[in-house]
C-alpha cells in the first residue's frame, strides 16, 4: 500500500533523545531517550501517571514545553506535514456526542481528505474505518447513546481514517470485555503486518505487554528498559513482563541507592 | 505543505455542515433560538401597549441585542464542550486551521442568526407594527452583524472558562454592563459622562445605535456606516483574538 523503498530501512518511526517535557512547576519527562521501530506495534507500559499520556502527546505534537531531540516519520515532531500522517486516539473518546457514528467520521474524514473530488474515497474509508472496529451495526446511533467501549471504538476508527502511517493509542483498550479486546489486538497486528502502519500502544495492564512486538517500559517520567517482551523477560529472568517490570524497578531503586551511598 | 496556513474552503463548509448537524440533533435548543425572540418581542408590543414610540426605539434595539446574546451563549458553550471533549486537540492535530474552525463556527451560527433575525424582525415590522422608516433590509443586515459579535465573544470568553457553569457566568460579566450602558433603557447622552465614556468603547451600543439609525432615517446616514463599521471591526478584531486562544500544543 505504502512504499518504502525510498527511505532507509533503519530509519526509525520515532527517535527520541534526551526528550524533557515540563508541565508546571514539574519534570514529567526526564531526559528520554528511545526508538519505536517502523512496522510493528510497541507497547508503551508502566503505571498511571508515570508520563505515558504526556510522552504520546509528545508524538502527536500537542504538548508543550518540549525540549530535546524528538523525530517522528523523519520530521521533528508536530510539523504540519505529520498531520495526515499521524492517527491519534486520547484516552477519553474524543467524538461528537450529538452525532452518529457516520456524521462523526464524516466530519473528520472532510478535515482529512476535503473537497468534493474526495467524496467516494471519503465514503469509503468512512464505511472500512467503522467496519475496522465492528461498528456497522451501529452506524446511525448518536455517539452519546453508545456505551463506553462503543464510544471508545468510534474515536479509535477516526484515527483509523486516512491510512496513517503512526498509529499512537492511548489506552484504546480499557474497560473492555475480553472479547472485543482480543479482536482490537488482532486489527492492530493486521494494521502493522498488512498496512505497515507503526502502532505505539500505551496501557497500564502488563498483561497486555505480550501481545507487543516492542516494549517501553516507563515508570516515573523515565524509561525503565526497551526492547522485545522476551529479551525483557530473559534479561531479568522472569516469567512475565510485570515480574520483569518489578525487578527492574528494584534494580533502579537499588542503583539509586548505591549512588547515594557512594557519594 | 502549507494546506493548513490559508483558509481552506472545504474544510469551513465541513466545519459549518458538522456544526448545523449537531444542531440538528437539539431540536429544542433551536426551538428556543428561534422561538424566545419573538415571543419576548410580542410580549414588549402589549407591554408598551399605550406608547407605541417606545415600543418602536426598544423593539428595534432588542433586534440588534437578541441574535448578539443567543450567539454569544451558544457559541461560548460550544466552543466549550469543544474543548473539554477533546474534539479540539484532535482537530488541531489533524490538518485543520484554526482560520477554519473559526469560519466554519461564524458560519453556521451566522446562518441560524439569519433564520432568527428574518423572523424576529418581520413579525416586529408587520405583526407588531413596528414603525420603521429605513428598510428592514438594514434591520437585517445590523442583526446578522451582531450575530457575528456574539459569536467572536462566545468563541473569545470560552478560552477563559474552565466549566459550563463558568461559561454561562461570562454572560452577565460580558453582555449585562454592555446592555446597561447600550442606550436602551435611557439615551447615551443622559448618562453620567464617565458612563457614556465607557459606552462610546463598548460595541453593542454601536449595534442598538446602527438599529435606531434605520428607525428613524429613509438613507443610509453616515452614523450608520460608521455604527456598522465599528460592530463589524470588533467582530473580526474579537475573532483574531479568539483565533490566538486555540493553541495547537497545550500544557
Amino acid at each position: 500500500m505504502m512504499n518504502y523503498s525510498s527511505r532507509p530501512p533503519e530509519e526509525p518511526a520515532v527517535h527520541a533523545q534526551d526528550l524533557t517535557v515540563v508541565r508546571g512547576s514539574r519534570t514529567v519527562l526526564r531526559g528520554l531517550g528511545f526508538t519505536v521501530p517502523r512496522g510493528r506495534i510497541t507497547g508503551l507500559l508502566g503505571p498511571s501517571g508515570c508520563g505515558k499520556s504526556t510522552l504520546m502527546r509528545a508524538v502527536v505534537g500537542t504538548q508543550a514545553k518540549v525540549s530535546g531531540t524528538l523525530d517522528v516519520l523523519g520530521r521533528p515532531a508536530g510539523h504540519p506535514s505529520l498531520r495526515t500522517r499521524i492517527g491519534y486516539v486520547t484516552q477519553a473518546p474524543s467524538v461528537y456526542d450529538d452525532l452518529t457514528v457516520r456524521q462523526n467520521l464524516d466530519y473528520f474524514a472532510a478535515v482529512l481528505d476535503p473537497g468534493r473530488a474526495a467524496a467516494d474515497r471519503r465514503r469509503d474509508n468512512v464505511t472500512r474505518a467503522i467496519a475496522d472496529v465492528d461498528l456497522t451495526g451501529h452506524a446511525d446511533s448518536l455517539a452519546g447513546a453508545l456505551s463506553g467501549g462503543q464510544r471508545s471504538r468510534v474515536s479509535l476508527a477516526v484515527a483509523l481514517l486516512g491510512t496513517p502511517e503512526l498509529l499512537v493509542l492511548d489506552e484504546p483498550t480499557v474497560g473492555l470485555d475480553p472479547v472485543l479486546r482480543r479482536d482490537l489486538w488482532r486489527l492492530f497486528h493486521d494494521l502493522a503486518a498488512e498496512r505497515g502502519a507503526t502502532l505505539l500502544v500505551s496501557s497500564h495492564v502488563m498483561d497486555e505487554a505480550e501481545r507487543c512486538d516492542q516494549l517501553l517500559l516507563m515508570r516515573a517520567g523515565e524509561v525503565l528498559a526497551e526492547g522485545a517482551p522476551e529479551a525483557l523477560r530473559t534479561r531479568t529472568g522472569a516469567d512475565t513482563v510485570e515480574t520483569a517490570f518489578l525487578r527492574l524497578v528494584d534494580e533502579a531503586a537499588a542503583a539509586t541507592r548505591t549512588k547515594e551511598s557512594t557519594r | 505543505m502549507t494546506a493548513t496556513s490559508a483558509l481552506s474552503l472545504p474544510r469551513t463548509f465541513a466545519t459549518a455542515a458538522r456544526v448545523l448537524r449537531q444542531l440538528r440533533h437539539d431540536p429544542r435548543t433551536i426551538a428556543l433560538m428561534i422561538l424566545v425572540p419573538c415571543v419576548m418581542l410580542f410580549l414588549l408590543r402589549y407591554v408598551f401597549d399605550g406608547s407605541a414610540r417606545t415600543f418602536d426605539t426598544i423593539g428595534a434595539s432588542l433586534l440588534g441585542i437578541f441574535p448578539l446574546i443567543t450567539m454569544f451563549l451558544v457559541t461560548s458553550i460550544a466552543t466549550l464542550r469543544e474543548r473539554t471533549s477533546g474534539t479540539l486537540e484532535r482537530l488541531l492535530a489533524m490538518p485543520l486551521g484554526k482560520g477554519d474552525l473559526i469560519a466554519g463556527y461564524a458560519l453556521a451560527f451566522g446562518a441560524v442568526a439569519v433564520v432568527q433575525s428574518a423572523l424576529a424582525t418581520g413579525l416586529a415590522v408587520w405583526f407588531l407594527d413596528l414603525d420603521v422608516i429605513g428598510s428592514p433590509w438594514l434591520l437585517l443586515l445590523v442583526a446578522l452583524l451582531d450575530a457575528l459579535l456574539g459569536t467572536a465573544l462566545g468563541l473569545f470568553v470560552s478560552a477563559f472558562a474552565a466549566s459550563e457553569f463558568q461559561a454561562v457566568q461570562f454572560m452577565p460579566a460580558v453582555i449585562f454592563p454592555q446592555l446597561l450602558l447600550c442606550g436602551l433603557f435611557t439615551p447615551r447622552d443622559a448618562m453620567h459622562p464617565v458612563l457614556e465614556a465607557i459606552s462610546d468603547v463598548l460595541p453593542m451600543s454601536y449595534a442598538v445605535d446602527g438599529m435606531n439609525e434605520v428607525l428613524h432615517h429613509a438613507d443610509l446616514t453616515t452614523a450608520f456606516v460608521r455604527d456598522v463599521t465599528v460592530v463589524a471591526a470588533v467582530a473580526l478584531l474579537v475573532l483574531t483574538l479568539g483565533a490566538a486562544t486555540l493553541k495547537r500544543r497545550t500544557v
